[in-house]
């Protein structure tokens, strides 16, 4: 695709149009034309993905809360009345609680993604600051959602993550009274979880179109790392990666089936099919699968006030990511120190969520600690240290052209790598 | 590596789950009997004259203790049910009553129950039905079987399982009944269920196994009385996809062709 493309109004509506609100332009520009890099790969399609999993759960909520009742007397058995006798209802409630799942591993995929081929450094880091930012309020609606349900872990889920904040000292009780509109967890906060449940998914859509913005600023990262060069390097956007995308999205919509048509509840807790109750503590109270990685990392210190600094401190320190990882190559094709601390890194990931649905004792608490002390060294340590040691593979000079880059310098002073056609 | 085994390394993980229940038992583990359901699977329906026995063990024998909330006369006529006809089932409501507002003085007014009415619940409330059940609340059963891993097979195992020896290392409390598949083994339900306890319409014989195996699927309907809907809009959907998916699996293959 040629780079000096430019829009032209076809017609007398869209040349008029185009003169005092340029909507067609926009489109054609962001959508149809924008430029983007010819080899992309399907790690790439998740955000395609993703843009359609919040529309999804924003549709299928706004229905659901059609026939919900947030009342601690009434929850519980409005859920079961949608599923019951509301038209579709089961269908409905199904796409929306497996959806969030579905949510969460796409979102999973797209980060994991981006951490493999640097998508996170310049001129990006805005484009991920962004992205941390959607993922933590994805993390606090999808939490406050599993609280609707009004079952035995949704109550008592709700119990033990908001008495977190009671660990902050001095203010913590304060702050965890007006979070529960009371001393527990009751008809208060169950009003107020759905009015915020309500409300994020929205200010959700608001942070991804300025993530799609910066995107369409710096325009895509992809599989080499390397900049995109002139107009041979891309392609438009529109049909090659609309149709990728949308292939992509059946495939996903498959697996996402399954789930609803085949195995609708066996990502949730079978307790949760039993109605809150404040006197009747379940045996093993665990998160929805998504945030497992978290709870282990929460249960692995002893402390409660530091598990809950490393707990939240495990995605705040997503944010610094694009300054501690200062690598100027930024695929790990080419960096194979790096993709073995990565790989390692998932591994420990994973880990961590199984071991956040085990209980706390032996060996798992002490695979737990291990798991969370790499999680953080990973980004802490092994990302600074290889930024200044780790000597890149040879690597191509653009993403046309796959000769072997000889002019790639190493800058003796600092051990940096400075891939002189790449800056 | 490459990246594709890491998705199917991840997959992997993720849908790794122990379906194990295993329940400890003075040393002992049980695991769930499987006496096989027709509604299992992709393309399972639930076998109709089961689901009518088994309200025949719920009403004349669960429902004396244990209620089902969520549950109307109506759906035991309702499709993918047990599919009693209208009239069977206005007939089943009427033998039970229910006090429905006022009359001009202010008395309450008891009729009898109408399809669109919710069953019966044994006791007024919670604290009636602790009082009857030796401080034990028998929980509603609208829910059991997706309250409960495993549901239907656990549901089948407990109510089959009363006779199983008590091993005599165990020490019970005698309020208590031993039960190898209950959490604990202790369970404060004494066993419900005896040979030709009830007489089914249709000549099958009542044993305990078979009244077990009835009310399990019975139970399993009522836990989710849209399963076969969703099994079977499920089939288009999914049918759908895979043609849609090779539609656009061809269309990447052409557009991407002269991309190099």
């Amino acid at each position: 695709m040629n780079h000096d493309y430019e829009y032209t109004p076809s017609n007398g509506f869209t040349k008029w149009l185009d003169k005092r609100l340029p909507l067609m332009r926009f489109a054609d520009e962001n959508m149809l034309s924008f430029p983007t890099p010819k080899n992309l790969n399907y790690f790439w399609t998740f955000g395609f993905i993703l843009t359609l999993s919040l529309v999804t759960q924003i549709i299928t909520g706004i229905v659901l809360a059609m026939h919900y009742t947030p009342h601690v007397l009434m929850a519980f058995d409005s859920i079961e009345h949608i599923m019951r006798d509301v038209n579709y209802g089961w269908l409905i409630r199904y796409i929306h609680a497996n959806g969030a799942s579905m949510f969460f591993l796409a979102v999973f995929i797209h980060m994991f993604r981006s951490l493999y081929y640097g998508s996170y450094k310049e001129p990006r880091e805005i484009l991920w600051i962004l992205g941390v930012v959607i993922f933590l309020l994805m993390i606090i609606t999808a939490f406050m959602g599993y609280v609707l349900v009004w079952g035995q872990m949704s109550f008592w889920g709700a119990t033990v993550i908001t008495n977190l904040v009671a660990t902050i000292p001095v203010v913590g009780e304060s702050i965890l009274t007006l979070l529960l509109g009371g001393f527990s967890v009751d008809n208060p906060t169950l009003n107020r979880f759905f009015s915020l449940h309500y409300l994020l998914p929205f200010v959700i859509f608001g942070v991804v179109i300025l993530h799609i913005w910066a995107l369409h600023v710096t325009g895509n990262n992809n599989p080499t790392g390397i900049s995109v060069k002139d107009s041979n390097d891309t392609i438009s956007f529109h049909p090659y990666y609309t149709v990728k995308d949308l292939f992509a999205y059946i495939v996903f919509l498959l697996m996402f089936s399954y789930f609803i048509f085949y195995n609708p509840n066996i990502l949730g807790h079978p307790d949760n099919y039993i109605e809150a109750d404040a006197m009747v503590t379940p045996a093993h109270i665990v998160p929805e699968w998504y945030l497992l990685p978290f709870y282990a990392i929460l249960r692995a210190v002893p402390d409660k006030l530091m598990g809950v600094l490393l707990m939240f401190g495990s995605i705040a320190v997503l944010f610094f990511l694009p300054w501690l990882d200062t690598m100027k190559v930024r695929s790990a094709r080419y960096r194979p120190v790096y993709k073995i601390f990565y790989f390692t890194f998932l591994i420990s990931c994973l880990l961590l969520g199984y071991l956040g649905g085990q209980a706390p004792e032996g060996i798992y608490l002490f695979l737990s600690r291990v798991c969370t002390i790499y999680y953080f060294a990973f980004f802490l340590v092994v990302m600074p240290l290889l930024s200044r040691y780790e000597k890149p593979s040879a690597m191509p000079i653009g993403i046309s052209n796959p000769a072997i880059d000889t002019s790639i310098e190493i800058d003796e002073v600092d051990g940096d790598l400075v891939p002189s056609a790449n800056t | 590596m490459k990246l594709s085994q890491i998705v199917i390394i991840f997959f992997s993980l993720l849908f790794m789950q122990s379906n194990e229940n295993l329940i400890a038992a003075g040393g002992e583990t049980y695991k769930n009997l499987k006496p096989g359901f027709s509604f299992e699977g992709p393309f399972g329906k639930f076998d109709r004259e089961s689901l009518k026995r088994g309200y025949k063990v719920y009403s004349e024998v669960c429902s004396s203790c244990h209620g089902m909330k969520q549950l109307s006369y109506r759906n035991l006529s309702q499709k993918g049910g047990p599919e009693f006809s209208v009239e069977r089932v206005k007939e089943i409501a009427a033998d039970y009553f229910i006090i429905d507002g006022a009359d001009e003085y202010g008395d309450p007014v008891e009729r009898s129950r109408v399809p669109s009415d919710r069953f019966q619940a044994p006791f007024d409330n919670k604290d009636a039905a602790k009082a009857s059940n030796n401080g034990a609340y028998p929980p509603d059963l609208s829910l059991i079987v997706k309250a409960r891993s495993d549901g239907a097979n656990y549901i089948y195992s407990l109510l089959s399982g009363y006779e199983e020896p008590m091993p005599d290392s165990l020490n019970i409390d005698d309020s208590l009944s031993y039960n190898p598949w209950f959490p604990g083994a202790a369970i404060a339900m004494t066993q419900p269920l005896y040979d030709e306890m009830v007489e089914y319409e249709d000549g099958t014989e009542a044993t305990i196994k078979q009244m077990s195996y009835d009310v399990s699927n019975f139970l399993s309907w009522a836990a989710e009385p849209t399963m076969e809907e969703r099994k079977s809009l499920g089939l288009i959907v999914m049918g759908f996809l895979i043609i849609f998916l090779f539609l656009m699996f061809f269309s990447v293959r052409r557009l991407f062709k002269d991309v190099h």
